[in-house]
């Protein structure tokens, strides 16, 4: 066997009958034969093929697979509407404290007043940061904080009697806006983009009737900028007896500086995994809290984490509030992704108002400063911005005349950052921009990484200038190369054959 | 001051000079003057490393977690024995700070983790397919239902009482958004009451959703409750307990269309909550409905091995509103943590621990059962994790259990008022036979001394 083959080797093929690494309890208890207890046509007759390996291997083998990941501590991964910020290690010290960790989430309440005392201070916190009255902590992820929002959106206006079938998105909203959406049970209608990126507001105007649920916005939106017209779009909904939904993929950018409950936002959800640090995990954990308006607060979901104000000399006292009758009821099990909420938390305590504020300056900054690098030379005649605006925290650039003068398709361009030890930005997103390249560099990279990211485009796109296959076959450096993702579709193989 | 942040303020003048503007406040310009905020965020400034340490310090010391009380609670979520070698592999900043595989070429390490994990989940349900991973238990119970409706195009399920009340209640609020009715089926002496369930079942029938141990303990016998689903050409979906396959017969055998569950057991620590997993496996035919991610083989142009994130066109980035789910961003590392925890117990030592869990159990029922006023609220066979009814109140008696550093059980009435005086008891690899005795004895002061309150 090669040493690249070697390389790719699953854990079950490294397994051997005999080899193991657990070493558990002994019984202490009377050990008869499993079917004196539980009837043998309920047990199982084989177990089930699980790897055979010993400890030291284990380690290798996922060692060996970890230096197969690019990550946020090996380089640059200005990767649009991802904010991949730092992710510091105090936080995930202080989420590893017992007292947090190894808390039942069935405990009572009376015993574990740290852990709903933190719940209830973030979400304080985050209720100040979006400007609105009340968070419920439960969701997930994002996406599940979107499906929260047309969920509360449904019962706030069966509450009235209305049953509403469709809601609005703007044609460069995330995917998880409408895919959510039809989850929820509405119909999406796309609401078109104007000339400086935000919302068409005659499309919206024509669009806005009583049938209309809700309308999702990003604002920031998906190509970095700001809707200057947010005030007028919200009381075009609200004079609709709509709900406005704001997807906080990209609340990193006004931290401190603008809120969307001020804008006149009714539910939002905030990414715990971008704005607030909680690492990626390469695909989660993430956590997706929601915060509201006084009108749709008697919807959130159920249990909710309450203060109640001590008497008789007690001091107040945290409980979990089940007696919701209005509540859409829970999301999931127990209280939340608590060990998210912890770092999170953490990372509010670090950087504090002023903090959280310079946060996004610098992350504003960072990507305004990228963008003027982008339009000199190669990159500003290739590469052009979607909309010529300052940005906010991530912007948008369009390869499609790299494409038509160079044969570079954007896919191209992003495969060949690879061999630059960068990830690539956001490809083929916002949909309206042909050839789009979507990059958030966010505040906690140095002028140096972004300076150098701007050469390696120049020096992609002089190369390919000279030669554009050395692009159009890359990558060469990195562990595989393009790989078959329509063989992958079309013939699934999902799992090892043992 | 916010630390992670590294422009000097001659960078800045760089920067800004570079960007053509003289500050950044010029860039906020474009955010409407009334919407930008004057005042600082009414929260504190930011304070010191070791500040924030101590302040969640003294939050964490102010929970009764596992390490300072003897935990005999379940109910979802247990008290499991997480190996050092699991946290050693989660840290690592290759696993732990990535996001999703997008750029299959340098994401070679999470993807062949997914397919690993794939394979894994696979055989523990014994189903052909599984995906990467879902939030956990309950809404992947609730992802189901959108599953089976687009399979079947009925809008009706039918759930048993056994199944966990987060799930069903997950099930519900999930039912409300895409239009279903959720038709429960009661107990009977601990399991779901087959007759009952025949009843329920009909021709608009999705499917029926079980759970194997159920919420009391019982192991359903699957099978048997299987032909009411088949007969009318409804789906069997199946919630199980991963810490049980290793000697339980997995859903896959027993009729199971989609086999789902919970994943906290698998090297995934309480966190009161979450983060933890959950996982979904089920047949080839439902394939193209699944929801979350899936890994699956392929070459590259040079004919290496390699795995990719296979079928996106279910998903949300491509298909937006004909998305078969709307879930990006789940629990990947969690995943992974499972998959460690699984390859570290390996093949025999997952069985194993199945056993002593079994063992454990049975010796942790009749001890507990034998203690006067407390008897067993059902006899149906267990694997892990028991009910129990008192002749005292319960609230009290887990106050004075608690007293002596024991988390005795969760208390049934919080979700079955039929159960008030019920206790469900769960065992895991870290209790041991001293813990249960101490329980037995503690339990049996409590309820004496109740009943002389009394």
């Amino acid at each position: 066997m090669n040493q690249q083959d070697e390389q790719v080797l699953t854990i079950y093929e490294r397994s051997k009958p005999g080899r193991r690494a657990a070493a558990l309890p002994v019984a202490e208890v009377p050990e008869p034969p499993l079917a004196e207890l539980i009837p043998a046509e309920l047990l199982r007759e084989e177990p089930p093929r699980l790897p055979e390996v010993a400890e030291p291997e284990i380690l290798r083998h996922y060692n060996r697979l970890s230096r197969r990941n690019f990550d946020l501590d090996s380089g640059f991964y200005p990767l649009g509407s991802c904010t991949m910020k730092h992710n510091p290690r105090l936080n995930e010290r202080v989420a590893a404290l017992p007292g947090h960790a190894r808390l039942h989430p069935a405990q009572e309440p009376a015993r574990a007043q740290g852990a709903l005392e933190l719940m209830w201070l973030l979400q304080r916190s985050l209720a100040e940061i979006c400007g609105l009255p009340h968070v419920s902590l439960q969701p997930s992820a994002g996406s599940h904080g979107e499906l929260a929002g047309l969920l509360l959106t449904r019962a706030y206006h069966a509450d009235r009697g209305e049953a509403r079938t469709k809601v609005l998105a703007p044609d460069t909203s995330h995917g998880t806006n409408p895919a959510s959406v039809t989850m929820a049970g509405y119909e999406v209608v796309k609401v078109a983009t104007d000339e400086r990126g935000g919302v068409e507001i005659d499309d919206l105007r024509a669009k806005v009737d009583e049938d209309v649920a809700c309308l999702m916005l990003t604002n920031p939106n998906t190509l970095g900028l700001f809707d200057e017209n947010i005030a007028e779009i919200a009381a075009l909904i609200h004079a609709a007896g709509g709900t406005l939904y704001y997807d906080g993929a990209n609340l990193n950018a006004i931290m401190g500086h603008s809120r969307p409950g001020d804008m006149g936002f009714d539910i939002v959800h905030v990414n715990l995994h971008k704005s607030f640090s909680q690492p990626h995990g390469g695909g989660g954990p993430g956590a997706g809290p929601i915060a509201v308006s006084e009108r749709i607060v008697p919807y959130l979901p159920r249990p909710r984490v309450v203060r109640r104000e001590g008497d008789n000399g007690h001091g107040p006292h945290y409980d979990l509030d089940l007696d919701r009758p209005k509540s859409i009821g829970r999301l999931r099990g127990f209280q939340g992704n608590f060990g998210v909420f912890v770092r999170s938390y953490a990372y509010i305590l670090s950087l504090g108002a002023d903090g959280l504020a310079e946060a996004s300056e610098t992350a504003v900054l960072n990507a305004n400063y990228l963008k003027a690098r982008l339009a000199e030379g190669r990159a500003g005649d290739r590469l052009p911005i979607a909309f010529d605006r300052h940005c906010m925290h991530e912007f948008v650039l369009s390869g499609k005349p790299m494409k038509r003068e160079l044969g570079l398709a954007t896919l191209d361009l992003a495969k060949r950052l690879l061999d630059f030890g960068f990830h690539p930005p956001t490809i083929y997103f916002p949909l309206l921009v042909e050839e789009a390249l979507m990059i958030e560099p966010t505040e906690t990279e140095t002028k140096e990484s972004l300076d150098a990211f701007a050469d390696a485009v120049e020096r992609i796109l002089a190369e390919a200038e000279g030669d554009p296959e050395v692009a159009k076959q890359a990558p060469y450096t990195t562990p595989v190369r393009r790989l078959d993702e329509v063989k992958a579709t079309r013939q699934p193989v999902v799992r090892q054959q043992l | 001051m916010s630390r992670y942040t590294s422009a000097t303020p001659a960078d800045r003048a760089e920067m800004l000079a570079a960007i053509g503007v003289d500050s950044v406040a010029d860039l906020f310009e474009q955010i409407p003057e009334p919407l930008r905020l004057r005042e600082p965020l009414a929260l504190e400034d930011g304070l010191g490393e070791a500040e924030v340490y101590e302040r969640l310090s003294a939050l964490a010391a102010r929970n009764e977690d596992a390490e300072r009380q003897v935990c005999f609670i379940g109910a979802g979520m247990y008290d499991h024995y997480v190996p050092a070698i699991v946290d050693a592999i989660t840290q690592r900043s290759e696993f732990l700070t990535p996001y999703t595989p997008y750029q299959p070429e340098i994401s070679q390490g999470g993807l062949q983790v997914m397919f690993e994990f794939q394979t894994a989940m696979s055989e523990l349900t014994g189903l052909p397919v599984s995906n990467a991973g879902l939030y956990e238990g309950p809404s992947s119970v609730a992802a189901a239902g959108y599953v089976v409706m687009g399979a079947t195009k009925r809008r009706r399920f039918v759930v048993s009482r056994g199944l966990h009340p987060h799930s069903r209640e997950t099930l519900e609020t999930y039912a409300v958004g895409y239009g279903a009715e959720v038709v429960e089926v009661g107990l009977r002496d601990g399991e779901t009451d087959a007759e009952a369930l025949a009843a329920a079942v009909d021709d608009e029938a999705a499917a029926v959703f079980l759970q194997s141990p159920n919420f009391l303990g019982a192991v359903e016998r699957v099978e048997a409750l299987a032909a009411a689903a088949t007969e009318h050409g409804a789906l069997l979906v199946v919630a199980c307990d991963p810490m049980t396959l290793g000697v339980l017969k997995p859903p896959g055998e027993q009729g199971a269309d989609i086999a789902l569950g919970e994943g906290q057991p698998l090297g995934n620590r309480l966190d009161f909550g979450g983060p933890s997993f959950g996982f979904f496996c089920a047949t080839e035919e439902q394939i193209r409905r699944m929801p979350g991610r899936i890994a699956g083989e392929t070459d590259d142009v040079d004919g290496r091995r390699g795995f990719v994130l296979a079928l996106q066109t279910r998903e949300q980035h491509i298909r937006r509103e004909k998305a078969t789910h709307n879930i990006c961003t789940a629990q990947a590392l969690n995943a992974l943590a499972a998959m460690v925890h699984l390859a570290w117990l390996g093949r025999e030592g997952y069985r194993e621990l199945g056993e002593l869990l079994v063992r454990r159990t049975a010796y942790a029922r009749e001890r507990l059962a034998a203690v006067p006023g407390v008897e067993l609220l059902h006899e149906a066979p267990v694997a892990r994790e028991f009910a129990l009814r008192l002749d005292a109140p319960v609230d009290r008696v887990l106050e004075r259990c608690a007293e002596r550093g024991i988390a005795a059980g969760y208390p049934l009435g919080r979700d079955y008022p039929e159960y008030g005086d019920g206790l469900l008891v769960a065992i895991t690899e870290r209790r041991t036979k001293a813990e249960i005795d101490d329980l037995a004895d503690a339990l049996g002061a409590a309820v004496a001394a109740e009943a002389v309150a009394a």
